[in-house]
């Protein structure tokens, strides 16, 4: 795996991921020290890497500070409603299924007010990328408590901390049914990379937790530095378990992360399974939409790590 | 242009307003409906689902209206016509969406098949409670259009135009059904393909570079692309520029909300449809919609039998409300009679259109049924009284 993650090119002349951003929007609005930033770098690597045909990639986002990702990247863009970008994406995914479909958004987003969307499209194995960048916090809207929140945190709206227990999302996700589920921290911009490049070329619902920091609202508000501190604490507190259950994955505040790639394994997607069952019941009545009966360019390619069909491979 | 005959199913058939809206749609062309279930719309999507594996369309039942409502905006921007279909608390759930969709000018279709509220009301009953949130459900300024069929031949039919008219404007519209309109059986004929007309959206296919997808001509309404033709477009719900970069100033909020609002309203005598009966030497109007048009006409008859001077205005359209010809018919007539299965809604509009020249008198209906039209021609009778 080793030779896999360092054959990502880094260190080139000029800035390679100008030309995925929409430069005549910047500067951008997140803050210094801001961990989305750094995210943004890896994916647009990532995409860069993968092969794909950026023409055929769109992106979707919530409301938040990470969904505003949507907005600086050159690619066909949705900035939709907060908690629905993954309803917005099954449309266009199903409606258009030669495009890549990401969906790139904060923690609350994704998992509060659109909690419900996250565990259906996992559930029917819709086949997106979801990025999620978890904070630990609602940014956008000033730092108030999110279902990430670790115990004992302080938050505008959890003044004297939160008591709340927090989601363990990878758990989360596996257990609704995602194909992919990796986390890592904007610290590991070389694993989160190949994590991210990963997830794109996987058929399915693929999923990448990545924690970055919030000085602003977050990390300042406890008293846990700014965001170099935070990254300083993803160095030291991470461990890397590719492989590790899920289920003992939780975060709690400033313990131990593990971070890794958590599961890769094939199952139907939601298009193929549609298809294949209405072929069967149906026969030769049976026509699919338009842009179904045409191959799926995007996913012509297969990842390496799909080889190995049915079994995690780590 | 003409339907494509694979979604027609031409010739004379015994159906329901509901299942006749199903069969509009997929003649419109349409072949992404996203849905959740709810009475009285159920078997809108219940039929979709049967016929659309035949016709290559994609049915999908979401989590909830929530997700179907923006559900159809990504399948419209993924390039194909869309629509979901609710009724009372669904369509509640649906307000942000169809702001979303205005501001982001996709177009799509929702089906409102009223029932009787607030809140949970009369699930299985007809209302009418619904016409003002369509108009003004989501927040801030923005226009929609919004039909009202009053048989199943007018699911079908106005269902296709309520399609046209989404892909004309670029802009969702809302169709007003109601209980008894989506569940009473008639005669609905389904005219073959080449008789149906139908617009295809209007597309841009000119260079990438320099192009401004929100960037309208004399029309007001920008041609749109579709994800993945390589524009690399930006589309947010945020106020934009020409380009779809969010503009958080007072003059770019100005610039697009007059625009959306301009694009309708400047539009108006073209989308407006009413029928009118009897108008012309009428003393008074009764204003009607939907279900309603029907329950009134026995009333407008026995008024005239008994001399009575009444006609008949039923809109067609009710968003954008015809203003013009009301405010004409408002400096002839004595008085406006407004039947409704609502505690007064539409009759706002007809009263702010009379502004004070004309009588305008509501026949209330709290819902559950239609009206007696006793009741509506009590009102005529009351309404020719006094001076
Ligand atoms: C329906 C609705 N409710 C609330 C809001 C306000 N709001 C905007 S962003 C946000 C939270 C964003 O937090 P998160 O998803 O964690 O993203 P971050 O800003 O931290 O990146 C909220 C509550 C909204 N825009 N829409
Ligand atoms: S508030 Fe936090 S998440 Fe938002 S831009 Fe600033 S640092 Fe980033």
């Amino acid at each position: 795996m080793a030779e896999e993650l360092y054959d990502i090119e880094v260190a080139v002349p000029e800035n390679p991921i100008e030309s995925f951003l929409r430069m005549d929007r910047m500067p951008h609005i997140w803050c210094p020290g801001c961990g989305i930033g750094t995210t943004v770098n890896c994916f647009a690597r990532a995409l860069e890497t993968s092969g794909l045909d950026l023409d055929k990639v769109a992106i979707v986002s919530g409301i938040g500070c990470t969904g505003r990702v949507a907005g600086y990247v050159r690619l066909d863009s949705f900035h939709t409603t907060h908690g629905r970008a993954i309803p917005f994406a099954s449309g266009l995914k199903l409606a258009n299924p030669s495009l890549k479909v990401v969906v790139y958004s904060g923690d609350g987003d994704l998992t509060a007010i659109g909690g419900n969307h996250f565990i259906h499209a996992a559930r029917r194995n819709l086949d997106m990328t979801v990025i999620l960048i978890n904070n630990f916090i609602y940014g956008m809207t000033g730092g108030q408590v999110a279902p990430t929140t670790p115990i004992g945190a302080s938050a505008s709206t959890a003044p004297h901390g939160s008591f709340e227990e927090a989601f363990n999302l990878p758990f989360l996700a596996e257990s609704c049914g995602a194909v992919y589920v990796a986390r890592w921290t904007a610290y590991h911009v070389r694993h989160l990379t190949k994590a991210i490049k990963e997830a794109l070329l996987k058929k399915g619902f693929s999923f990448v937790e990545i924690l970055a920091p919030c000085p602003t609202l977050y990390s300042r508000r406890n008293k846990l530095g700014d965001g170099l501190d935070q990254m300083v604490y993803y160095k030291n507190s991470s461990e890397i378990k590719n492989g590790a259950e899920t289920k003992s994955v939780a975060l709690d505040l400033q313990g131990k992360i593990i971070v890794g790639k958590f599961v890769d394994k094939e199952r139907p997607t939601y298009i193929d399974a549609m298809n294949e069952h209405f072929r069967k019941r149906l026969g030769d009545r049976y026509i699919p939409s338009d842009e179904n009966k045409e191959p799926n360019p995007c996913l012509e390619r297969k990842s390496r790590s799909a080889a190995s069909a049915g079994r995690a491979s780590f | 242009m003409h339907a494509d005959p694979t979604g027609v199913l031409a010739g004379a058939h015994f159906m329901d307003g509901d299942h006749a809206c199903s069969e509009g749609a997929m003649a419109a062309g349409c072949r992404f409906v996203a849905g959740y279930p709810i009475t009285p719309s159920t078997e809108v999507v219940e039929r979709i689902a049967e016929r659309f594996p035949y016709i290559g369309g994609i049915f999908i039942q979401m989590e909830d209206e929530i997700a179907s409502s923006i559900a159809i905006q990504g399948a419209a921007w993924g390039g194909i016509k869309a629509m979901t279909v609710t009724s009372g608390p669904g369509f509640s759930l649906m307000m942000e969406h169809i702001g979303l969709a205005a501001i982001t000018e996709t177009p799509c279709v929702f089906v409102d098949v009223q029932r009787a509220g607030p809140s949970t009301g009369l699930p299985t009953m007809p209302a009418q409670g619904d016409m003002m949130q369509a108009r003004w459900g989501s927040h801030g300024d923005y226009e929609i259009i919004a039909l009202s069929p009053n048989s199943p031949q007018e699911c079908f039919d106005l269902t296709i135009q309520a399609f046209n008219l989404s892909e004309k404007y670029r802009v969702p519209v809302l169709f007003m059904m109601d209980e008894c309109v989506g569940h009473m059986i008639e005669r609905v004929v389904i005219p073959p393909a080449e008789e149906i007309e139908i617009v295809e959206r209007r597309m841009y296919g000119g260079p990438k570079e320099g192009y401004q997808p929100f960037e309208a001509g004399r029309d007001l309404v920008p041609l749109m692309v579709k994800a993945g033709d390589g524009y690399r477009i930006h589309v947010t719900g945020l106020t934009h520029d020409e380009r779809g970069y969010p503009n958080m100033s007072v003059g770019a909020q100005a610039k697009l909300v007059q625009r959306l609002v301009d694009k309708i309203r400047l539009h108006a005598d073209e989308i407006v449809q009413f029928q009118e009966h009897d108008v012309d030497d009428a003393d008074v109007v009764v204003v009607t919609y939907g279900i309603t048009s029907r329950t009134a006409i026995p009333a407008i008859e026995q008024a005239r039998a008994k001399g009575m001077k009444v006609g008949h205005l039923r809109l067609v359209v009710v968003w954008p409300f015809p203003e013009k010809r009301i405010r004409a018919l408002a400096d002839r007539v004595k008085a406006f009679v407004v039947p409704e299965i609502n505690l007064g809604q539409m009759v706002y509009e007809v009263e702010r259109c009379a502004a004070g020249k004309s009588k305008v008198i509501l026949v209330p209906h709290g819902g559950g049924t239609v009206h007696q039209p006793k009741d509506i021609y009590t009102a005529i009778e009351k309404s020719l009284r006094g001076k």
